[in-house]
């Protein structure tokens, strides 16, 4: 049933769509398309960007388990290194802070007039990442640099994945009790 | 895998999404500006929700992941956001050089062509465009306020460092195997090691970055 679901191809781009209007609807409704919020985030003085992003782990943790559980969802562990995760994400950073969007967001603030976002910022991730993939060839060794491998927290830490959820559930919501405490913008 | 209590889940997550969809459209009435409070009251709470420029984060939060359910369920995908750049860059080296560009190692495993992801990111351009216009939120902008403040109004300066740091965020979402959605939400989501990892590098950085443009201009 399902397997047929995902197989159609057409249905599957319209669903991909579909899924992209909530979500750009819901990243602009929560703010996190403005510059402003995403620079203030950086810069530690507005936490909407981690609230977002924390309320959304916890939310989809818990059902995407659930449904794991079902059998009627897969888990897709990523692989990662110190070479790849480590180095890429730390220049991600840079541009994080340099730009004052993430690839998705930009495409949010895009839709919602920014220009400096639509007619430039787009571009200029289309560009980098055009890099990337001419450079690729040469950062074989590199990217294998210190391989942690597809690993989830329930392997590495060998427990049932339903406690993993469960304890994890309880510190999120304490750092989201505690930010709300301490920074409630 | 058949049997009705997978077509009844199927049934219902379909049915929200279309929920959604359809509540936006009965009260895409059309706000270009922002409503007065009076013009809020007279409006049904449905309506009232669409008009508001803002959300609680934990809303818009706990919405992303009931999305990211259904993503699992429907299309047994994470939502993910840098790939769809990686390939739209395939796509104009294709057209620019030619078909050889497949051949590039990168572009065999990210194929240039439009796919799930590609469809995703199209889809939240335009679901941001209509959440603004909905709510009176949108508004051609080429230098944002905290900018100017911290580095002036020069709007070159500006669409410079969106361009540098654009390129750097390219190169280093695609080094790292993804960014704030890909890794940001949905690995975290799914307990990846390699996904936490990154998150915390990414805020590092941008954190340290951050700090360092605005004490240092």
């Amino acid at each position: 049933m399902l397997e047929r679901l995902h197989s159609k191809k057409p249905l599957q781009l319209a669903i991909g769509f579909l899924v992209g209007i909530c979500f750009g609807f819901l990243l602009q409704r929560g703010g996190v398309t403005h510059y402003d919020v995403l620079m203030g985030q950086l810069l530690l003085t507005d936490w909407t960007v981690v609230k977002v992003m924390l309320s959304g782990i916890l939310t989809g943790m818990i059902g995407v388990y659930l449904l794991r559980i079902q059998g009627l969802a897969q888990i897709h562990p990523k692989s990662g290194s110190i070479g790849s995760t480590v180095i890429g994400g730390l220049i991600f950073g840079v541009g994080f802070a340099i730009l004052g969007y993430c690839p998705g967001t930009i495409a949010g603030a895009a839709g919602q007039g920014s220009l400096d976002a639509f007619a430039v910022g787009v571009p200029g991730i289309i560009f980098g990442t055009w890099i990337y993939a001419n450079i690729y060839p040469h950062l074989n060794r590199i990217l294998k640099f210190g391989e942690f491998g597809q690993v989830t927290f329930p392997d590495l830490l060998n427990l049932e994945p339903k406690v993993v959820v469960a304890v994890a559930a309880l510190i999120i919501l304490d750092v989201l009790l505690a930010l709300e405490f301490l920074a409630p913008r | 895998m058949s049997g009705s209590p997978t077509q009844t889940k199927i049934g219902i997550g379909a049915t929200l999404a279309t929920a959604i969809l359809l509540l936006l459209c009965v009260s895409s009435t059309g706000h270009a500006t922002e409503p007065t409070p009076e013009a809020i009251t007279t409006l049904g709470w449905w309506q009232s929700i669409w008009c508001m420029q803002r959300w609680s984060p934990y809303a818009s939060g706990i919405g992303i992941g009931i999305l990211s359910w259904l993503t699992f369920l429907l299309s047994n995908k994470a939502i993910g956001v840098s790939t769809a750049y990686a390939r739209t860059s395939g796509m104009i080296d294709k057209w620019i050089e030619g078909p050889q560009v497949e051949e590039k190692e990168y572009y065999r495993e990210y194929a240039p062509k439009v796919d799930w992801g590609w469809m995703l990111v199209a889809g939240l351009f335009v679901g941001a465009f209509l959440s603004a216009y909905l709510s009176g939120d949108f508004k051609i902008e080429v230098v944002p306020s905290l900018w100017e403040t911290h580095f002036g109004d020069n709007p070159f300066l500006r669409l410079l460092a969106t361009f540098v740091g654009g390129t750097i965020l390219g190169i280093g979402a695609r080094w790292a195997d993804g960014c704030t959605s890909g890794h940001g939400i949905s690995g975290t989501l799914q307990l990846i090691v390699s996904s936490w990892i990154a998150v915390m590098c990414f805020l590092v950085g941008g954190i340290v970055t951050a700090h360092l443009m605005v004490h240092l201009f």
